[in-house]
């Protein structure tokens, strides 16, 4: 397993937001976390690499999270360490507001990266389909992309930290129809390399792309299984309610 | 009533719309002028009651008012300065020549100058700046960026806000007292810009965290994702897209260390002095102090020599801002969202 989640319990003050939920994920598969606003399932996803570190008011009541044999949550640990073999792509596109070629080599550069640079550019980008597009101007700012390129650029980023997991919360929520389907494309591609887990509300794009869907309600985890499975037999009276449309 | 056939806009079925004397659609108030005056005939008209074009005109009225009296208003401020600028000009001038900045004070005014002053006020001034940008950038970083919302925090915030607002003669009697007597600096160049950079610090702070916080989130988010520590964060990214704003701040601060004669002579500037200073020490002498020297003779020559030193002061604020301004703006183009 590379993520394992235990008996998890997470809260933001008082409010607990994911309730004893163990989840387990595999090498090179895309994981989707499905359910209604407000589930849990964003948290869930931040909390594996440590970004809930950012909320004061966030809380691990119970339980712990293992990336490989590493303890995520252990005292030792430097959350450093896990986001840099954990690799985050966020809903709304977020590059730096510098070069195309920085934004993708400042990760690796500070993270102690020896190598070609322009080779790591290059090669980050072809990975994420937007080398054709950007090749003659690596120099013009990041912002200066349309939101599906500023995505896939981020996605870029992402691949060039050469990460082990690559976590997305809603990565295609903000984009129109034609770069929703160039990221989809892109996450087939590159599940042969990493594993992926994303926090979709598009069902037909969990369907899609993913190999194991967990449906989570009410910081629960309701069913856990193959894609198909979820889909075609779920198990669970919610599951299927929810896949129908008949709530949330 | 006239109706233009090659006018097929269905949505301009206003009759005032459609009369030629009008055809203004922005301005309503003829419109409905227009409107009260041929009734309300037509069913294809725009309804509105007599109530509320009585209404409209009334407020129409007072909108023209205010912008009357708003323009009023900036035209005090700026006849004030025309004022000052004509009186300083025509007085101080004449006066105004290589040698008034070339040479040392005087008691005879025609070979008085102020090259002791200047030199003190541009000395003053760079050390103050660098001081005062060091302390409050670091201290505005570790407000927004590293404190998380404790007591401690908290506690600086209600300071600082204290602090700018705490007259410039407190913070002389603070300088006499920390930076002269107890550091042992002496009535000294250093010991003015430590005051001035102390009174200047919570302007830097508060522009600088201001700044700070208009950087998106997202951006800090995107870093740490990266694996960035929090210093890296700070430092590549946060900060470069806050620099603006804190320039803007220092620019405040420097204009109005500039103009500070009030802490310094407390501190302990004096008039006279004769030599330039070599070190940090020395005793010193700034611009405002010898403006304020001078303005309080009884002699005109000496009026008049204030007002010179006035317009060197004035040009030298124009011109360190302007610096601050140019490098603003590139860093801007630089960084924009």
């Amino acid at each position: 397993m590379v993520i394992a989640a235990k008996n998890l319990t997470l809260a933001y003050g008082k409010n607990i937001i994911v309730k004893n939920l163990s989840l387990a994920v595999g090498p090179t598969t895309v994981t989707a976390l499905i359910g209604p606003s407000g589930c849990g399932k964003s948290t869930l996803l931040r909390t594996f690499n440590r970004m809930n570190d950012f909320v004061p008011s966030f809380r691990m009541v119970s339980g712990n999270i293992h990336y490989r044999d590493l303890d995520v949550y252990s005292n030792q640990v430097d959350p450093v360490f896990v986001r840099r073999r954990i690799g985050m792509v966020f809903q709304k596109p977020n590059p730096f507001p510098s070069s195309i070629h920085k934004n993708i080599t400042w990760g690796p550069r500070i993270n102690g990266f020896q190598g070609d640079l322009d080779h790591l550019v290059e090669s980050s980008l072809k990975r994420a389909a937007l080398w054709d597009e950007v090749k003659d101007k690596l120099n013009s700012s990041g912002l200066a992309l349309s939101g599906g390129q500023q995505q896939r650029l981020c996605i870029a980023r992402a691949i060039a930290m050469d990460p082990d997991v690559i976590l997305m919360d809603e990565p295609c929520s903000a984009l129109d129809p034609a770069s929703t389907a160039r990221i989809e494309d892109l996450i087939t591609e590159l599940k042969d390399r990493f594993s992926m887990l994303i926090v979709t509300h598009n069902m037909q794009q969990a369907s899609r792309i993913s190999q194991n869907t967990a449906f989570m309600l009410n910081g629960e985890l309701v069913e856990y299984g193959t894609t198909s499975q979820i889909f075609n037999a779920p198990a669970q009276r919610l599951t299927e309610d929810y896949i129908m449309g008949r709530f949330g | 009533m006239t109706k233009d056939p090659t006018n097929n806009d269905p949505t301009n079925n206003d009759p005032a719309n459609n009369d030629p004397t009008s055809n203004d659609p922005t301005n309503i108030y003829a419109n409905g002028q227009a409107a009260r005056e041929e009734g309300f005939t037509s069913s294809r008209e725009i309804h509105l009651e007599a109530s509320f074009l009585d209404n409209l005109a009334r407020r129409r009225v007072q909108a023209k008012v205010f912008a009357l009296a708003i323009q009023l208003a900036t035209c005090m401020a700026l006849l004030a300065l025309g004022i000052l600028v004509w009186r300083i000009g025509s007085q101080g001038l004449p006066y105004l020549n290589w040698n008034f900045i070339t040479s040392f004070p005087s008691r005879k005014a025609e070979r008085a100058g102020i090259l002791s002053a200047l030199v003190g006020s541009a000395t003053i001034i760079f050390m103050t700046t660098i001081f005062a940008v060091i302390l409050g950038v670091s201290t505005a970083v570790y407000l927004e960026e590293i404190a998380s919302k404790n007591k401690f925090a908290k506690f600086l915030e209600l300071n600082i806000a204290n602090l700018s607002g705490v007259p410039s003669l407190v913070y002389g009697m603070l300088g006499l007292a920390v930076f002269v007597r107890i550091f042992d600096f002496g009535r000294s160049l250093l010991a003015a810009s430590c005051t001035l950079a102390l009174m200047v610090l919570p302007i830097i702070i508060i522009a600088s965290r201001e700044a700070l916080r208009t950087v998106p989130p997202s951006t800090r988010l995107a870093a740490a994702a990266l694996g960035a520590t929090p210093w890296q964060t700070t430092y590549h990214h946060t900060l470069p897209a806050a620099m603006p704003g804190v320039l803007t701040g220092i620019i405040l601060a420097i204009s109005r260390a500039l103009g500070e004669a009030a802490p310094l002579i407390i501190v302990g500037g004096v008039t006279y002095i004769a030599f330039l200073p070599t070190r940090l020490t020395d005793s010193f002498t700034t611009l405002p102090i010898q403006i304020f020297n001078w303005a309080g003779r009884p002699q005109e020559e000496f009026q008049s020599l204030a007002a010179a030193a006035i317009i060197v002061l004035v040009g030298l604020v124009l011109v360190t801002n302007g610096i601050a301004i140019f490098i603003r703006t590139k860093l801007e183009n630089k960084n924009r969202w």
